[in-house]
């Protein structure tokens, strides 16, 4: 009943979904992460690059920085359509948070690759 | 006891402003919120507010009592005061059209948007189209709204989209009509609520479910709704 061109996925239920998949992912790893970093409290740096070195590491890390990009557009797009009225300015927060949520995955392919 | 409440006459004011009164209430009885706005406005004729059967049924008088919505008729008032005070204001997101008196047009508009009433393409039965006791079951909890827009008018998401987010009162009703063995349109329903905002603007915050006068519970019917989405398209 309500056509909305820039929201993620164009569908109420596509954004919902993958913003409860997301959800799950990020989820993970932080609870990993914080695993990870209580059974090695004298972690080293080669540890730590060896760890970010491995493939499993780098899929994992990747598909979160995507999940970060997705969920993170959702919810601001939501906040943006609840209390930004004016369209202009609307528009302009909607396009910096994709902006930066485009650099951050960049950046984030070339930190994990070590580019 | 002080009573507070909202005035506003767009006709003489150019402001809405709090008016308080002092009213001495019978002892030994709780009274309705409406009863304390009846003996007020016996004292002050100018006092508006909508009211009609006087008992739960008919939905007229929803307002905001001591901040949380409900219908005055079926409030004790020992429920509604805090801190020795009463204070009533219109419901909350809708245009005042003077006092306690809200225009219901957005709400019924969403509650129009959803087609409340039976679809079905089939040829018309000799008598009624039937139905089962367990598929009667099913509207239990749903055709019990009175649409008196205290859930609605209660949730922020209503507030800020209420063009656009049905609210919780026309998604109960969306869903009483999508649980309704006898409508055969329920594909057709739910492509319509199938967008960024019609039901997935609800964040389940479950104000809805506080305020219903009826008990009634408009969030589970939006999670029922959500899984037949996802039902049909995964």
């Amino acid at each position: 009943m309500v056509t909305q061109i820039t929201s993620f996925g164009r569908s109420g239920l596509y954004d919902w979904m993958m913003q409860r998949v997301s959800a799950v992912v990020l989820s993970l790893y932080t609870v990993f992460i914080i695993g990870y970093l209580l059974l090695n409290p004298d972690l080293t740096y080669d540890q730590w690059s060896a760890l970010f070195e491995a493939t499993w590491m780098r899929i994992f890390s990747l598909m979160v920085l995507l999940s970060i990009g997705m969920h993170s557009w959702i919810g601001l797009w939501s906040v943006s359509t609840d209390y930004i009225k004016a369209t202009g300015a609307r528009f302009f927060f909607q396009s910096l948070c994709g902006l930066v949520m485009f650099i951050y995955i960049v950046w984030g392919v070339q930190v994990l690759w070590g580019l | 006891m002080l009573v507070s409440i909202y005035r506003y006459n767009p006709e003489k004011d150019d402001a809405p402003y709090m008016q308080d009164y002092e009213i001495e209430l019978p002892a030994g009885k709780d009274l309705m919120v409406l009863d304390v706005l009846n003996l007020l406005k016996a004292q002050d004729p100018s006092i508006s507010y909508r009211r009609s059967c006087r008992e739960g049924v008919c939905g007229s008088d929803g307002m905001n009592m001591s901040g949380k919505n409900g219908l005055a008729c079926i409030t004790p008032v020992s429920e509604a005061v805090k801190k020795g005070k009463l204070v009533l204001r219109p419901l909350p997101g809708l245009p005042v059209v003077r006092d306690l008196v809200v225009d219901m047009g957005q709400f019924y508009k969403q509650y129009e948007k959803i087609r409340p009433y039976l679809l079905n393409d089939t040829p018309a039965p000799a008598i009624e189209r039937l139905q089962s006791p367990e598929e009667r079951e099913k509207l239990d909890g749903l055709y019990e709204c009175i649409l008196c827009a205290c859930c609605s008018t209660a949730c922020p998401s209503f507030w800020w989209n209420p063009d656009k987010f049905v609210g919780p009162s026309g998604l109960l009703q969306a869903y009483r009509f999508l649980a309704d063995s006898r409508d055969t349109a329920t594909q057709e329903r739910l492509s319509d609520l199938d967008d960024p905002f019609s039901v997935f603007r609800c964040h389940g915050i479950m104000n809805c479910v506080n305020v219903c006068p009826k008990g009634l519970n408009p969030t589970k019917a939006i999670g029922n709704i959500r899984s037949m989405l996802l039902q049909r398209a995964t």
